[in-house]
C-alpha cells in the first residue's frame, strides 16, 4: 500500500497547503442520543472523503471529512432521514462523493456488467464445450443380436467353460 | 562519478537488451547455434549492468549524495539508514529501477537454472523476456531518469515522506515487484510457445514452478502490505478497494487462475489455448497496474495530461505489449487443439469453475476500476467506485468459488462423483453445521451475513484438513500405512491443504474482524477509564519523546481485564519535521482472540487527548492465513518434479514477512 499511503498524502498536501498539517487526529464530539450516533456512524461509511482516495470520511484524518461528518450529525439531528441527510451532501458534492455509486444511465455497465460477463463466459464455456465433444458416451441401449455374436466371438466362443 | 556510472550502466543495458530481444529469436527461427547461444550471456550480462545501476543508485543514497536530483527531492541526511536504502524505492524513478532489477535478475535466473529448456526455447523465452526489459529501460532513460544531477546541490534533502518512514517500505515494494515481475515469466513462456506453436505438459511444467513463486511473493506483497496499512494509518483498516490496492490484486486474482489452469495442462494435455491467453493476461495486468499507479491517471485523468511525455509512452508500451501478444495469440492459438476430454464434473470441471469464477471476478476488480476514469474522460461525469460497489459484486462472485474449493481436490480426474466427494467430506459437512449452529447462538444479534461467512471459512479449513486424511487413510489403515502414505504423497497436494486452508483462515479473519469490531472514540483526561468489552483502559498520561527526525508524543494506557493487567499499550503521534507532517503509530496488542489497538491523537487544550481505540476479533487470522497460503504455495514449489529449476524456492519471504512483524511490533 506505499502507493496507496502516498498518494493520499500527496493530495492531502496539495489541496491544503503544505505547511499547514493536513491531519488533525482528533476526535469527534458525538451525538449524545446513540441511535442517532450509530446512524451518523452508517452514514459517515457511505460517504466519501472528498480529498482522500477512496476512503470513507468515517475513516479520515483530513480536517475536510471531519467537518463533512459533523455536517451529517446536523443533519440528522435536524430531523433529516438518513437518505435526506446523503441527499443534502450529493446536492452540494455531487454524485462523486457516494461511495456506492447510484444505478442511473451512466452506471448500467458497471453495476450490471459483472453479471453480463459471467452470462456471457458461461455460455462460451458450454458451446466450446459442446464443440470440443466428439460423442464419446454412446447409446446405453442394449446390444443388438448381431452385436452379441460379434462380442461373444471376441471373447473367445463359447462364453464361460 | 557514481551516478554517471549508473547512467552509463544503464545504457549499456539498454544495448544489450536490443541485441538480446532480436538475435536469439532470429537465431532460434533460423536454426543458428551461435546466435542462440548468445541468449544466456546476454541475459546475464544485462543483468549484471542492471545491478550496477542499482547499485549506484543506492550508494548515491546511502551516502546523502544531494547533487543527485532523485536523492535531494526523497531524502535527508537526518534519516535513519533503513529508510535511506528503503528510500530508493519509495519514489517514481527508483522503484521502476527496482521493477528493472528484478526483471533482470529473473531473466538471468532462466540463463542460469533453465538448464533443462531445450535451447531454442530458452533463446526466445529471453527474447521476449529482454523485449519487456527493452521498454522499461528506454522508460527509465527517456522518462524517469533516477541520475540526473542537480546544480547547485543543496545542503540537504527535502525527505521522504513520513508515512513511508517505515520498516513496511523496505520489504513490501520488493515483494509485490517480486510478483508482479514474476508473471513476465509466464508470459515470455506462453509467448515462446506461441512462436514455437507448441504447448505441452512440459511447457506446463517449466512454467509451473515460476508462476508458483511470482504467486507466492505477490500473495506476501499484498498481505504485508494490507498490514501496513493497518498499522500505519491509524483507523484500522487494511483494505480499501483503492484503485491501487486494485492494481496489485487483479494481477494476483489472474495468477491464481493461471496456477490452477496450468494444472489442466500439466495433467490432462487440456485447457491449453486458455492457459496461454491466461499468462498473457495475468502479465498485462502487472503491467497495467505498475503503469496505472506510475501514469497519475487514477488520481485523475488530467493528471495524465500533465506530463504528456511519460503518459504517451505508457500508453504506445501497453498497446505494443498486450497487442502484440494477443495478436500472436490470434495468429496461433486456434492451431493448438486441445487434448484430453473430460466430464462437467471433474476435478478438471473443478479446476474450470475455479477459472471461470477467478476471471470474472478480476473482470469486475478492472470494471470497477477503470470505470470511473472512462466515465469521466467520455461524458466527464464524476463518479466513485468505493468499497460498497465491490462488496456487492465481488462477493457473490468468490463465495461460490470458495465453496466448490473445498470440494474440488476430492474430485477424480476426466469424471467425478459430486454426492460421492461431498459424502467423503461428511465430517467437514458436520463441523460446518456446528459453526453454524456456535455462531447463531454466540451472536445472534450480530450481523446476519458474518453467520454463515464463518460457517464457510470453517466448511474451507475443515474440508482441506479431512482431504488430507482421506488422502492418507487416516483410521481406516494402520497408523503405519497413514505414515508411509505421508511420506509419499506429492507436496504438491500439500501446497494445496496449507493454501486451501489459509484461505479460509482468511475468510474467517474477514468476517470476524469485520462483523464483531467494536470500537471506542473519546476525548480522555489522564487518569480517566474507559471499558471496552471486557477491557477496561486507563490512560496514566502522554509524555514527550525523541526520535531521530521527529519529536513525539507517547501515550500510556493499562489495559486489564477482570481486575488484572494484561497490557500496557504506548501508541505514538509523531511530528516529522522534514517534510512537516503529523502520523500516527498505533500500538497493537495481539492476543489469542484478536487485537486490541490503541491510537493518541491531538491534545484539545485542557490536558486531555484525542484517542481511538479499536478491539478486533481474529484479525490476525487475515495475516496467518496470508502466511499459510504463501507457505503452501512454497510446499508445492519444493515438490520433487519442479526440484530443478526452480530458482525461487527460498524461505525469505516467511523470515522477512516475521522480521517486519518484530520491527513493526516496537
Amino acid at each position: 500500500m506505499l502507493m496507496v499511503v502516498l498518494r493520499r498524502l500527496v493530495l492531502a498536501i496539495c489541496l491544503m497547503g503544505l505547511a499547514a498539517p493536513a491531519w488533525s487526529i482528533a476526535v469527534d464530539t458525538p451525538l449524545d442520543d446513540p441511535v442517532l450516533e450509530a446512524r451518523a456512524h452508517a452514514i459517515h461509511k457511505q460517504l466519501r472523503c472528498l480529498v482522500c482516495q477512496n476512503q470513507s470520511i468515517e475513516d479520515s484524518n483530513a480536517t475536510l471529512a471531519r467537518d463533512l461528518r459533523m455536517l451529517v450529525r446536523e443533519r440528522i439531528t435536524a430531523g433529516d432521514s438518513d437518505d435526506a441527510a446523503i441527499r443534502f451532501i450529493v446536492v452540494r458534492y455531487g454524485d462523486w462523493v457516494l461511495l456506492r455509486p447510484p444505478v442511473k444511465s451512466g452506471t448500467v455497465l458497471l453495476w450490471f456488467g459483472p453479471a453480463l460477463l459471467l452470462i456471457l463466459a458461461i455460455i462460451w464455456l458450454v458451446i466450446s464445450y459442446r464443440r470440443r465433444r466428439p460423442p464419446l458416451v454412446a447409446s446405453t441401449a442394449p446390444l443388438s443380436a448381431d452385436e452379441q455374436a460379434r462380442l461373444k466371438a471376441l471373447l473367445g466362443d463359447g462364453g464361460p467353460t | 562519478m557514481t551516478a554517471e556510472l549508473g547512467h552509463y550502466a544503464l545504457v549499456l543495458a539498454l544495448s544489450v537488451a536490443l541485441v538480446q530481444a532480436t538475435l536469439p529469436l532470429l537465431g532460434a527461427w533460423r536454426g543458428d547455434p551461435g546466435w542462440i547461444g548468445l541468449a544466456r550471456p546476454a541475459a546475464l550480462v544485462q543483468c549484471l549492468l542492471i545491478v550496477a545501476a542499482f547499485a549506484a543508485l543506492m550508494y548515491a543514497y546511502v551516502t546523502s549524495d544531494f547533487s543527485v536530483l532523485n536523492v535531494a527531492t526523497n531524502s535527508h541526511s537526518a534519516k535513519p539508514m533503513l529508510y535511506k536504502i528503503a528510500g530508493v524505492w519509495g519514489n517514481h524513478e527508483g522503484s521502476l529501477l527496482l521493477w528493472l532489477l528484478i526483471l533482470a535478475l529473473f531473466g538471468a535466473a532462466v540463463a542460469v537454472f533453465g538448464g533443462n529448456l531445450p535451447a531454442p526455447f530458452r533463446a526466445r523465452v529471453l527474447a521476449v523476456q529482454a523485449m519487456i526489459g527493452v521498454g522499461f529501460l528506454a522508460f527509465v532513460l527517456f522518462t524517469s531518469n533516477p541520475f540526473v544531477r542537480l546544480l547547485p546541490a543543496p545542503l540537504d534533502g527535502r525527505g521522504l515522506n513520513p508515512l513511508l518512514q517505515d520498516p513496511g517500505l523496505a520489504f513490501h515494494p520488493p515483494f509485490l515487484y517480486l510478483g508482479y515481475v514474476g508473471f513476465s515469466m509466464a508470459f515470455s513462456f506462453a509467448v515462446a510457445a506461441l512462436i514455437e506453436g507448441r504447448v505441452d505438459a512440459a511447457w506446463a511444467r517449466w512454467v509451473r514452478p515460476w508462476t508458483l513463486a511470482a504467486w507466492c511473493f505477490l500473495t506476501l506483497g499484498i498481505a504485508m502490505g494490507a498490514w501496513w496499512a493497518y498499522y500505519e494509518l491509524g483507523w484500522g483498516g487494511w483494505w480499501f478497494w483503492d484503485p491501487v490496492e486494485n492494481a496489485s490484486f487483479m494481477p494476483w486474482l489472474a495468477g491464481t487462475a493461471l496456477l490452477h489452469s496450468t494444472i489442466v495442462v500439466e495433467k490432462r494435455d487440456s485447457l491449453k489455448n486458455w492457459t496461454v491467453l491466461l499468462a498473457i493476461v495475468t502479465f498485462s495486468l502487472s503491467l497495467l497496474g505498475t503503469f496505472l499507479v506510475r501514469s497519475g491517471v487514477l488520481t485523475s485523468v488530467h493528471a495524465f495530461a500533465t506530463d504528456p511525455t511519460r503518459g504517451v509512452f505508457i500508453l504506445a508500451f501497453l498497446i505494443a505489449v498486450i497487442g502484440g501478444s494477443l495478436t500472436l495469440y490470434a495468429v496461433r492459438a486456434p492451431a493448438m487443439k486441445g487434448g484430453g476430454l473430460f466430464a462437467p464434473v471433474s476435478r478438471e470441471g473443478g479446476l474450470v469453475l475455479n477459472n471461470l469464477l477467478l476471471s470474472t471476478a478480476c473482470a469486475t476488480v478492472l470494471l470497477g476500476t477503470l470505470y470511473p476514469l472512462f466515465l469521466d474522460a467520455l461524458t466527464g461525469e464524476k463518479i466513485t467506485v468505493g468499497p460498497p460497489y465491490f462488496n456487492a459484486t465481488f462477493g457473490p462472485l468468490m463465495v461460490p468459488a470458495l465453496i466448490a474449493m473445498a470440494v474440488g481436490p476430492m474430485l477424480r480426474w476426466k469424471r467425478g462423483d459430486l454426492l460421492g466427494a461431498v459424502q467423503r467430506l461428511k465430517f467437514a459437512v458436520i463441523a460446518t453445521v456446528l459453526a453454524l449452529l456456535a455462531t447463531l447462538v454466540a451472536a445472534h444479534d450480530g450481523p446476519w451475513l458474518a453467520i454463515p461467512g464463518i460457517a464457510l471459512g470453517v466448511w474451507m479449513i475443515a474440508a482441506s484438513v479431512e482431504e488430507a486424511a482421506y488422502r492418507l487413510r487416516l483410521f481406516r489403515v494402520p497408523v503405519g500405512e497413514s505414515a508411509r502414505r505421508l511420506m509419499r504423497s506429492p507436496r504438491s497436494a500439500w501446497g494445496t491443504t496449507f493454501a486451501h486452508a489459509g484461505a479460509g483462515m482468511v475468510i474467517i479473519g474477514i468476517v470476524a474482524s469485520s462483523a464483531w469490531q467494536v470500537e471506542k472514540l473519546q476525548v480522555m483526561r489522564q487518569g480517566e477509564s474507559l471499558a471496552m468489552g471486557p477491557y477496561e483502559i486507563k490512560f496514566q498520561g502522554a509524555e514527550p519523546i525523541d526520535g531521530p527526525n521527529y519529536s513525539a508524543v507517547r501515550g500510556v494506557f493499562r489495559v486489564s481485564r477482570n481486575g488484572a493487567e494484561i497490557a500496557v499499550l504506548e501508541p505514538e503521534s509523531r511530528n516529522y519535521q522534514d517534510p512537516p507532517m503529523e502520523t500516527t503509530e498505533a500500538a497493537i496488542r495481539t492476543g489469542w482472540g484478536g487485537d486490541l489497538y490503541a491510537v493518541i491523537g491531538d491534545p484539545t487544550g485542557d490536558g486531555s487527548w484525542s484517542t481511538r481505540f479499536y478491539n478486533k476479533p481474529m484479525i490476525h487470522w487475515i495475516w496467518i492465513g496470508c502466511l499459510m497460503m504463501v507457505f503452501g504455495g512454497l510446499v508445492s514449489l519444493s515438490d520433487r518434479r519442479h526440484r530443478v529449476g526452480a530458482p525461487a524456492r527460498r524461505d525469505v519471504p516467511v523470515k522477512a514477512a516475521k522480521t517486519a512483524a518484530s520491527m513493526a511490533g516496537k
